[in-house]
């Protein structure tokens, strides 16, 4: 029995999968499968053979050439030091056009004419994998709902590096490649913005964040608790509920009144996880476009709330005589 | 063990690496918060009691000689080539050049600024640099009582007993570590002055030398909107990381938090935020005052080996002065027991 449950130290090696057989227009699967047992105590023992057919190899090679225009102008703004490229690798980056540029794609390579093209093969490798991530879906006969989560953060990418730029006619509004610079970018966007936290799509982005990682947790907790009953086997309790499914049921309704389903449980995870990046695009599409200080905005709306003074009055200097002597 | 698991345990052990490089550079708990705002706001100071502690231990004043008086012949009169302190006592005279020595070149002596077989003489470009300084001081105490209040302040507050300032900068240089960044020509993407490891702007990718555009150029330094729908403003979000880099510099420079001027729901509201707002902003107008109008000034009097890699002198910011406290010496007023720095240039 125990090597039916996921708590398990027993790992069986056969023969390896190798899938069914693919359509005469398919590529091969590539590589011949190996096991690992220290990868088999986190999932499948088994590595490979792996599909990437057309869209799997034109996104790699895409992303190649976007990764490769990001680390050569990285490792040039260190005058080609490899000791400093290394060093300052989290701090560099490839930024975005100038703000005299405004949406012009002709611009010159060395003043964000590099930005774009990364941004044009990132994006294309990122179509491209969105494709084979559905063609795989279809070609295996299943539901295309892991595609449209997907799409969801796609979504999101699209919004900050492109359709937002083009709505406020400038590529600098998008954000720069880089580890810690795409990090400052972020702050800098909610000063700039008048904070985001009152921006109400923000607001839903981050309760549907947190709200998967409650959800995670609940379903997780559940299955494992429930195990010892062939919980894990989820897909068979959904079609044919056991006392796994039975007993999971009756713990929430004990505990908080209502049940997800084996089934709907699911759509609550796959909802949450969604909504993050479709609610959190739109909040960010909002910005600068429809909305230009979200603080402003919430008092306006009533969602701001004042708060008993506690310093003596202070005066913006600027406009005191002897300040504004001072600009 | 097969290669995969290998592969696997390597990616491991450079995990673990990274993650105690990671947390080598956190400060461990307990903090201490101060609450100044209204509750609920989180206009809080935390400080770390053990790094204020030393912070602390190096900002304490030197006790100052006792005062001569203002009684007898002037030093106009007695010594030659006496330009700023004509008017002050030989006394009062001699126990600031006393003094000065002990807080500029306390190891060098007077012969760091003055020619000792000829005290009067303009030799050394140390004594003209020294002349310029104590004008300014003057000029800060008389002039800027907007930022400096009735504290004040001397020589000591910058120099602590170095000749030059331990905290200067110089146009367009950031990390110590590497020095002034060097990029690359050709095509490869223009230097954007962020980017790299940025001291000023706590190690942060913001712009590294956030000082020439704001305490040397008078650039706007506001970029929040000041409507809540789009009206015409244009500021960028790459304009704000200047801002932003500046502002993190100010908040390196005195040991505090945002919070210590900015209610941080609303950075430009000057309606919620604590009169220090006030006082930094004058601040900020004064080192732009002061670089401009008396370092920039001296650029021919220094010689090469004390201007930076782009050729200007050392400059002054907030740090210069604070040196990680609120205020500079903990709020300790030298400069009212030597008035002679107090006189008005004007």
């Amino acid at each position: 029995m125990e090597y039916q449950n996921i708590f398990t130290r027993i790992q069986v090696h056969g023969a390896p999968q190798t899938g069914p057989a693919l359509g005469k227009d398919s590529f091969p699967r590539l590589g011949n499968p190996v096991f690992s047992s220290l990868l088999g105590y986190f999932g499948d023992a088994q590595i490979g053979p792996i599909y990437l057919g057309v869209t799997g190899m034109a996104a790699l090679i895409c992303a190649f050439i976007g990764i490769e225009i990001i680390g050569l102008n990285m490792w040039a703004s260190v005058n080609w030091d490899v000791v400093q490229f290394v060093r300052q690798l989290p701090w560099l980056a490839l930024e975005p056009p100038l703000p005299s540029h405004g949406t012009h794609i002709l611009i010159p390579l060395n003043e964000g004419g590099w930005w774009l093209l990364a941004g044009f093969f990132l994006t294309a490798s990122i179509m491209l994998w969105w494709m084979r991530t559905y063609q795989r879906a279809v070609a295996l006969g299943l539901g295309t709902h892991t595609a449209w989560a997907f799409a969801s953060a796609i979504w999101l990418y699209l919004v900050l590096g492109f359709i937002r730029p083009l709505l406020m006619n400038c590529w600098c509004e998008a954000v720069p490649f880089g580890i810690f610079p795409h990090l400052d970018w972020t702050s800098a966007f909610s000063l700039r913005y008048g904070n985001l936290f009152y921006n109400p799509f923000h607001m839903l982005s981050i309760a549907f964040l947190y709200g998967s990682a409650v959800l995670f947790a609940m379903h997780g907790g559940t299955i494992m608790a429930v195990s010892r009953f062939g919980g894990e086997r989820e897909v068979e309790q959904i079609t044919d509920r056991g006392t796994a499914a039975e007993r999971a049921a009756l713990f929430w309704r004990w505990t908080m009144g209502f049940n997800a389903t084996f089934e709907s449980f699911h759509r609550w995870g796959w909802w949450f996880a969604v909504l993050v990046t479709l609610t959190g695009g739109i909040g960010i599409l909002l910005t600068g476009t429809v909305v230009d200080n979200w603080y402003l905005w919430g008092v306006q709306h009533g969602i701001a709330p004042a708060y008993p003074a506690v310093f003596p009055p202070v005066l913006d200097p600027a406009l005191t005589a002897a300040g504004g002597m001072l600009k | 063990m097969n290669g995969l698991t290998k592969i696997a345990l390597a990616a491991g052990a450079v995990g673990l690496i990274g993650a105690a490089i990671v947390l080598s550079r956190v400060e461990r708990p307990p903090m201490q918060s101060v609450q100044r705002g209204f509750r609920g706001t989180g206009m809080d100071q935390i400080y770390n009691p053990r790094m204020f502690a030393k912070t602390a231990s190096l900002n304490q004043a030197p006790a100052s000689l006792p005062q001569a008086g203002n009684a007898g012949p002037r030093a106009g009169t007695v010594y030659k080539n006496v330009q700023v302190l004509n008017n002050v006592s030989v006394g009062e005279f001699t126990r600031l050049m006393v003094s000065i020595t002990n807080w500029v070149s306390p190891a060098q002596g007077c012969a760091y600024c003055h020619n000792t077989a000829n005290m009067a003489e303009d030799s050394r470009y140390t004594k003209i640099v020294a002349r310029r300084m104590i004008q300014m001081v003057q000029h800060i105490n008389s002039d800027w009582t907007s930022h400096v209040a009735a504290t004040g302040v001397t020589c000591y507050t910058c120099h602590h007993g170095n000749p030059v300032p331990q905290n200067v900068w110089f146009n367009g240089v950031g990390d110590p570590g590497t020095g002034p960044i060097k990029q690359a020509g050709g095509f490869s993407q223009l230097p954007s002055g962020k980017n790299h490891p940025a001291t000023a702007a706590n190690d942060s990718s913001l712009p590294y030398d956030p000082y020439t555009p704001f305490l040397e150029q008078a650039n706007p330094i506001r970029v929040a909107a000041t409507t809540a729908l789009p009206n015409g403003d244009r500021q960028s979000i790459k304009q704000t990381e200047w801002t932003y880099a500046l502002m993190t510099s100010m908040s390196q420079a005195l040991g505090v938090n945002c919070t210590y001027c900015h209610n941080t729901r609303a950075f430009s509201d000057w309606s919620q935020s604590s009169p220090q707002r006030v006082t930094a902003w004058y601040g900020i107008r004064l080192a732009r005052d002061l670089n401009t109008e008396y370092l920039d000034a001296l650029k021919g009097v220094f010689p090469a080996s004390r201007l930076g890699p782009n050729g200007d002198v050392a400059k002054v910011n907030c740090t210069t002065c604070h040196q990680g406290v609120y205020k500079p010496l903990f709020g300790v007023s030298m400069a009212k027991e030597f008035p002679e720095l107090q006189a008005s240039t004007r």
